[in-house]
Parts: structure tokens; C-alpha cells; sequence
């Protein structure tokens, strides 16, 4: 904008206010009646693909009526690491670590479906053992906790909001280092496999989950306190980017979101995997599907999962954690250092893959956000021949051009930190 | 469940199906192309059937499918596993979900590799929107119908489908690279937005 | 005059590009004061957001405040993978910062592509930009990026970051005059 210039409108010096004279800016009733028509351009603005909310990378190209968006245009695409290409070339347990980071806050998950599928080819579904399921799904709940308080944190401090972020951030350093000492690295752990995980749990981590879960609980009571009646939090976040229980399902939406907007979808209740009919657990569905039901699903589903977690350690068996089966299990390590036989088949297994029978298959988890499901189409050699991700991101985020029209360009910041758009899993 | 579908789909659109089949407790229903808008919408507004939800939508490229060890005794993947060389290279697949009645069922159009094009099920269901913009961008297959069909992946200087099975998975088209890097960028005049 | 100014190693550094005691002093606040870009794309961005947290402080090292404007930045953290549509917004981003301007290539996504060997995934970000450090790590440790921090910042202090050299070198030429060198 120009400098301020001296007023030359109507009026002489006498009747210039004291704003006037010393900023030189000229009140609106001043204004000549045909300067008084502001302009009525549309304006192009491009948010992205370098977001300061660290949601990854997207681009939405909006048309601004002022600050009011009138169209918008959602560019993914700047993270696509052709994850399907890729596991075309690799051995189905060299896919783990492409899985994880798909939804790299939730990577159990990923791991947890891509292994289901593979077993689901192989007819393995319901013939791991008992305490390998338990361990699945103890992971599967951790990340699914970390997910949650990472977009939680990550939204409410794109609103300002700095110390719930850090309080949160703190709850998921507590459940990265379990994870760490369970799988070996913080955030991609390539923990499950085809028939059952990696190792088996540390010897103290039931006592370590307990305190750290009473840990965060006192935690989630303070961020609550925070966030859930504050005014500036709820003005931001109630009524805005609301969706109605038909647009949901008719869009595809699945997990959090579709929730909120009142549809009760949960894989774990509906379409029930691994231990999940043992467990009790509520699932928390809104009413409106605005950001704010959004918000509230997702932090009661913190609290369900803690209550997940603390049923699974008290019902959790002893017992091998992967399936006594030739064809998916790598062979003792001790047969494997002394027998030949022992070697060339854990040879094979690493170099050629498990050989999954030809078919094809579509399974699905409850990820942190929705329904993830693998659709996998198998040759019969050990590399899949077609490996397709159905990502609650990508659906969700066809959404958002819907969702933000009508609404300023501040609310894109809260629609878009409570979609949960992981760039990984969008753009796999 | 899975069964009755099918039967209830064979009943009503006995024509446009050429077989249907279960794989793994999946139900599969392969539709003849021309159609699959109308299977579709049968099974969208039919109050048995009720797929209101959609799942995904996407294509295999057969052109490498050679299965092995395809386990004996009785078929248990009968159209899949014996593809011929005369068969078209592509199957557009899409996969629904009734909240109502929860059940699930796979749609699936075999699509010649001379004339890739399928009508489009975005009207039905406007999650296929995008799913259809990836299949155009990955596979080249097109929609006819589709209100804006153009790369969402890939930026459109990219030339080709990648994940067709002829297209090298190492083949970069790079867009812009430093000065003094021997790998030329495509080159756009007027720079890139 | 025959400048070889190819490396930033401190032997060819040290022969002309000497820092006078402003430019020890100035540099000394430069490091301390890192207003860093963070450039998030992929699952090293969750790393990032622990480095930021509060067990693993990157505060104590001065480099807390994020600055998501190019012109208002001065450590331009590419931090995750670099996919070939993204380059040209990466190329532009770091056109836009201003002298002196370090960059670190945060994961090994961004150092050299990662295990990603594709049609789309960038092999490392200093295909488009020049790198002052890079960090290998998929994701890195916290403690592996203050590692990397400190680094640069040794670096910052003996003035041999890229921007740094290209600043002196100009300066150089510019001395020299035309017709020599």
C-alpha cells in the first residue's frame, strides 16, 4: 500500500480530525461518493505446497472474494513417492518399511494391514498366535495415541494455542520410547510381519505402559482443561468446516470425521480383526461434523484407547509371537547357524520373499484416520504384483475444497489440521 | 452375504455381467463396460443392495501377469488365474460398501489397452472423483463422464503412466536441477509456477 | 588472479577467505540466532516436531523460532522427502531467502533420496539447492539433528557455509576488478 499521502479530499484543514492530520489517512465518510465503491476483483492466493502447519505438503490455490473463499483448488501430488511402484519391485516384508510411512504417526497400523492382507492371501486369518494379536493390537493402539495427539497438538497450536503442543508433544516422547525399546526406532518401526512381529515385548513393558498411561492421562485432564471451554478455541473450531451425515458416507469419508458428522463406522466394531471382539470399547460419535465435534471425537478416542491398552495388558497370554508356519516363518536362528536345510530356506525366504499364492485380496484396518485398507493382487512369487493403498487421507482431503468454500482463509487452519491430512498416506 | 449380492446382482443385470466370482470371502463381479453406469446406479439407489459408501477405485495392468503356482484341485481363482494373452490389458476395479447392510462388493471392467476408456462413477459417488483423476494419472485410462479429469499426482509436464508395467520405475523427468548438475530439466518457457 | 574457490574445506578456505575480527563477531551472532525455515514434507517432520519439543530443546541452541517466510529466515531445514514436483517450489523458496542463508538437509530423504529410487522422488535436495549439512537418519535422532546443528554452527563461525564463501568470493572478484581473475 502507498505511503500516506496528505488528504486532498473534501473538507479543509479546519475540518480534518486529529487521526487525519497525524496519519494522513482518510475516514470513509470523507470519501467522495465514487471513491466510496471498493474494488470487486476476485483474487487468486496460493497456499502451499510449503505449509507452515506441518501437515506435509498440499497446495490449494483459492479464489478470494476479500477474505471469503468463493473456489478453491486442491493440488496434492508433492509427496507422492510412488509407494506402488515400489512395492512392485520388493519382497512383501521389504514393503513394511514403504507401509510405514504411508501414516508415518500411526506406522503400526500400516504395518499391522499391509501384514493382514498378506495373511488374508495366504489364509492365514485367524491362525496367528493369540499373544502375537495381543501385541498387534497393544501397538496398534500406541500409535493410534500418538496419531491422535499429534494432530490435536498440531491444530491447537496453528491456533495459537502453544501449550497444549507441548504438552501433548511431551504424552508422545513418553510413547516413542516404549516404542523404541519395543521395535528399535521411534517413528517408522517396520515391527509387524507377515504372520506375527518382529520380537517379542521388552520383559518390564507392561509396568512401563502403566505409568506412562497414568502419565497421560494426568496430561490429557490439563489439555483438556485448556482447550475444551476456551473461547478463542471453540470460536475457531465450532461450526466451521461442518458436514453432514450423507455428504460423509457419499464421499467416502471414513474414521474421525466421518464420526463426528454422526455416521458410526469403526472397522473395529463393524468389521471386527485380530482380538478386537475381546476388548470393550466405546466408539465416540458426533453430531454436527464440525471442527470442534471433530476435536472432541479424537480426544475421547485418546481415552478409549487408553482403556484398550490396559485390557490388552491384563488379558495379554504368553506364547510365541509368530505363526509356526514353514511358509512365513524365517527358521530358529540356532537351525539356521548349524543345518543346511535351516539356511537355505531362511536364504529363500530374505532373497526370493514369501511366496504368496496367486489372487487377490483387500484388507482393511482401523488407521487413525479411518479405514485403511491394502488391495493387494498376488502372482505367486514373493513380490506383489499389484499393491494399492486405499488412503482415508486421499478421500478426506477431495473433501476439503467443499469444506473450506464459504469460510475464510483463517479457517482453512483449523479444517485443515482436523482432517489429518498426512501427506504419506495422501499421496502415498 | 457376499453370495446373496452376487446372486441378487446376476438376478436383476443378468446381461452386463460376465461372471462373478469369490476370492477370499471377497465378492467379485466382473461388468460389461458398456454397462457400468447402469449396474451402478442399481446398486446405489436399489433398497436391498444400498451401496451408499464408496472405497476405492483403481486399475491392474496385466500386461506382465504371469501367475505361478497356482495351487491344484478345485479352481479357487478361476478368472484371474487364467488370463490369456487375448484378454484386455487393463481392469478398472472399484470397490463399494453398504453402511446399511454391510456388505461389500467389487466391481470390475476389463478395459482393452487400444481404447482405455470407462465411463465414470463420479456422479454416483463423489469420492471417485479423485481416485479416478489418480487412475488417469497413473494408468492412462480414461474417464468418460469425469467433470475434471486431469493429473492430480504427477505434474502435466510428466509424459506417460508410470505405473503401467512398461514404464521404468527409475525414469525421472525432472523439472528443475541445479546449473552445474549434468541431468536436463524439462524446460517450460516462461519458468514454472 | 587464478581463485580457486571450489571447496569449502578449512586448508582452501582458510588461504582466502580469512575472517577479520568483525567477521569472527558477526558470525558468532549469526550462529546463535538461527532463524530456522522449516521446509516440512514427510515423516521427518514429526522428528522435527520433537527436536522442537521440549525434551529434545533446540531453544537452548538459539534456533527456536521458526520463520515460515523465506525473507525472514535464515536456515532454510529441508526436512523430509523432495519429490520432483516439489522442486521448483524449493528452488524458489531458497532464491527468495536472503545472503547469508544455510541449508541442512534434514533425513536421508533429503540428503540422497532415501530408499526411494523412483520416477518421482527427488535423490536428495541438492539436486536443486546447495547443501551446507547433511543429516542421514530415516528419521534422524533428535540428538543426531543437534548434532548437526552444532556443526553448522562451527561452520557458521569459521564463515566456510556455502552462502558465506559465495558472499566472499564475489566480493573478491568484485575487488579485483575487471580483466583479472
Amino acid at each position: 500500500m502507498a505511503a500516506p499521502s496528505t488528504p486532498t479530499g473534501p473538507g479543509d484543514a479546519s475540518n480534518r480530525s486529529l487521526k487525519q492530520l497525524v496519519l494522513g489517512r482518510r475516514d470513509v465518510q470523507d470519501l467522495s461518493d465514487t471513491e466510496q465503491e471498493l474494488p470487486s476483483e476476485l483474487m487468486t492466493i496460493n497456499m502451499g505446497p510449503s505449509h507452515p502447519a506441518m501437515h506435509g505438503t498440499v497446495r490449494i490455490v483459492l479464489t478470494v472474494d476479500g477474505e471469503r473463499i468463493v473456489a478453491s483448488d486442491v493440488q496434492p501430488g508433492y509427496l507422492h513417492r510412488c509407494f506402488e511402484k515400489e512395492s512392485e519391485y520388493a519382497t512383501y516384508t521389504q514393503v513394511f518399511p514403504y507401509t510405514d510411512r504411508l501414516n508415518y504417526v500411526s506406522p503400526m497400523i500400516n504395518n499391522c494391514g499391509w501384514a493382514m492382507v498378506a495373511e488374508k492371501l495366504m489364509g492365514l486369518t485367524g491362525k496367528l498366535p493369540r499373544r502375537a494379536e495381543y501385541i498387534r493390537v497393544i501397538v496398534s493402539e500406541m500409535s493410534r495415541m500418538t496419531d491422535h495427539l499429534t494432530c490435536v497438538g498440531a491444530s491447537a497450536m496453528e491456533l495459537g494455542a502453544f501449550t497444549p503442543f507441548l504438552y501433548l508433544l511431551k504424552c508422545r516422547e513418553w510413547l516413542y520410547e516404549l516404542l523404541e525399546k519395543v521395535s528399535g526406532a521411534r517413528l517408522t518401526h517396520s515391527y509387524v510381519r507377515i504372520g506375527g512381529v518382529g520380537k517379542d515385548l521388552t520383559p518390564n513393558f507392561d509396568a512401563e505402559l502403566t505409568l506412562c498411561l497414568d502419565q497421560i492421562v494426568k496430561v490429557m485432564v490439563e489439555c483438556e482443561s485448556m482447550l475444551n471451554h476456551n473461547k478463542i478455541f471453540r470460536d475457531r473450531m465450532a461450526g466451521v468446516g461442518a458436514m453432514s451425515k450423507d455428504d460423509a458416507i457419499a464421499t467416502g469419508c471414513v474414521g474421525p470425521i466421518a464420526r463426528a458428522a454422526g455416521v458410526d463406522y469403526d472397522v473395529r466394531k463393524d468389521y471386527p480383526y485380530s482380538v478386537y471382539p475381546e476388548l470393550e470399547f466405546d466408539v465416540p460419535v458426533g453430531t454436527t461434523g464440525d471442527c470442534y465435534d471433530r476435536y472432541l471425537v479424537r480426544i475421547e478416542e485418546l481415552k478409549q484407547c487408553i482403556r484398550i491398552l490396559r485390557q490388552c495388558l491384563k488379558q495379554i497370554p504368553d506364547g510365541p509371537v509368530m505363526v509356526d508356519d514353514p511358509r512365513v516363518a524365517l527358521p530358529a536362528k540356532a537351525a539356521t547357524y548349524n543345518t543346511i536345510e535351516s539356511m537355505i530356506r531362511h536364504f529363500k525366504h530374505i532373497m526370493d520373499g514369501i511366496k504368496v499364492p496367486a489372487g487377490e485380496a483387500y484388507a482393511f484396518v482401523e488407521g487413525g484416520n479411518g479405514e485403511l485398507g491394502f488391495y493387494v493382487v498376488a502372482d505367486g512369487t514373493g513380490r506383489p504384483y499389484k499393491a494399492y493403498v486405499r488412503s482415508p487421507s486421499f478421500v478426506h482431503l477431495s473433501t476439503a475444497s467443499q469444506l473450506i468454500h464459504g469460510h475464510l482463509i483463517a479457517d482453512v487452519v483449523p479444517i485443515f489440521g482436523m482432517i489429518n491430512m498426512i501427506g504419506g498416506e495422501c499421496d502415498k | 452375504m457376499s453370495a446373496k449380492v452376487l446372486d441378487a446382482l446376476k438376478a436383476a443385470h443378468g446381461a452386463a455381467i460376465d461372471s462373478v466370482e469369490t476370492q477370499h470371502g471377497d465378492a467379485i463381479a466382473w461388468v460389461v463396460r458398456d454397462r457400468l453406469l447402469a449396474v451402478a446406479t442399481w446398486l446405489k439407489s436399489d433398497p436391498a443392495m444400498a451401496f451408499d459408501a464408496p472405497v476405492f477405485a483403481t486399475c491392474i495392468d496385466r500386461l506382465d501377469w504371469k501367475p505361478i503356482d497356482v495351487p491344484p484341485g478345485p479352481p479357487v481363482y478361476p478368472a484371474s488365474a487364467g488370463w490369456t494373452e487375448d484378454r484386455p490389458r487393463f481392469e478398472v476395479v472399484y470397490q463399494l460398501r453398504s453402511t446399511r447392510h454391510r456388505h461389500r462388493l467389487r466391481l470390475k471392467c476389463a478395459v482393452p489397452e487400444h481404447d482405455a476408456r470407462v465411463p465414470s462413477l463420479s456422479s454416483l459417488w463423489p469420492a471417485f472423483n479423485w481416485q479416478e483423476r489418480e487412475t488417469f494419472d497413473m494408468y492412462g485410462i480414461s474417464f468418460d463422464g469425469h467433470p475434471d479429469q486431469r493429473r492430480i499426482y504427477l505434474y502435466d509436464e510428466f509424459v506417460g503412466y508410470p505405473l503401467r508395467k512398461d514404464y521404468p520405475k527409475e525414469k525421472r523427468q525432472p523439472l528443475v536441477r541445479r546449473d552445474d548438475l549434468p541431468i536436463n530439466p524439462i524446460k517450460v518457457p516462461g519458468g514454472h509456477r | 588472479m587464478g581463485l580457486e574457490l571450489t571447496t569449502t574445506r578449512l586448508e582452501d578456505a582458510a588461504k582466502w577467505a580469512k575472517q577479520s575480527t568483525l567477521d569472527r563477531a558477526s558470525n558468532w551472532g549469526r550462529k546463535f540466532s538461527l532463524f530456522t525455515y522449516p521446509f516440512v514434507t514427510a515423516c521427518c517432520g514429526m522428528e522435527f516436531m520433537s527436536v522442537a519439543g521440549p525434551k529434545y530443546d533446540i531453544a537452548r541452541f538459539g534456533a527456536e523460532f521458526p520463520r515460515f517466510s523465506p525473507r525472514q529466515s535464515d536456515l532454510l531445514m529441508i526436512v523430509g522427502t523432495i519429490t520432483e514436483k516439489q522442486g521448483p517450489a524449493l528452488k524458489r523458496v531458497f532464491d527468495q531467502m536472503t545472503e547469508p542463508k544455510w541449508v541442512i538437509a534434514f533425513g536421508v530423504c533429503a540428503s540422497t533420496g532415501g530408499f526411494y529410487q523412483n520416477y518421482h522422488a527427488m535423490p536428495g535436495a541438492d539436486q536443486v539447492i546447495p547443501v551446507d549439512v547433511y543429516i542421514p537418519g530415516c528419521p534422524p535422532r533428535p540428538e543426531q539433528v543437534l548434532d548437526a546443528l552444532i556443526m553448522l554452527m562451527d561452520r557458521i563461525q569459521s564463515g566456510r557455509g556455502h552462502s558465506q564463501l559465495r558472499t566472499k568470493r564475489d566480493q573478491l572478484i568484485a575487488e579485483a576488478g575487471p580483466g583479472e581473475g
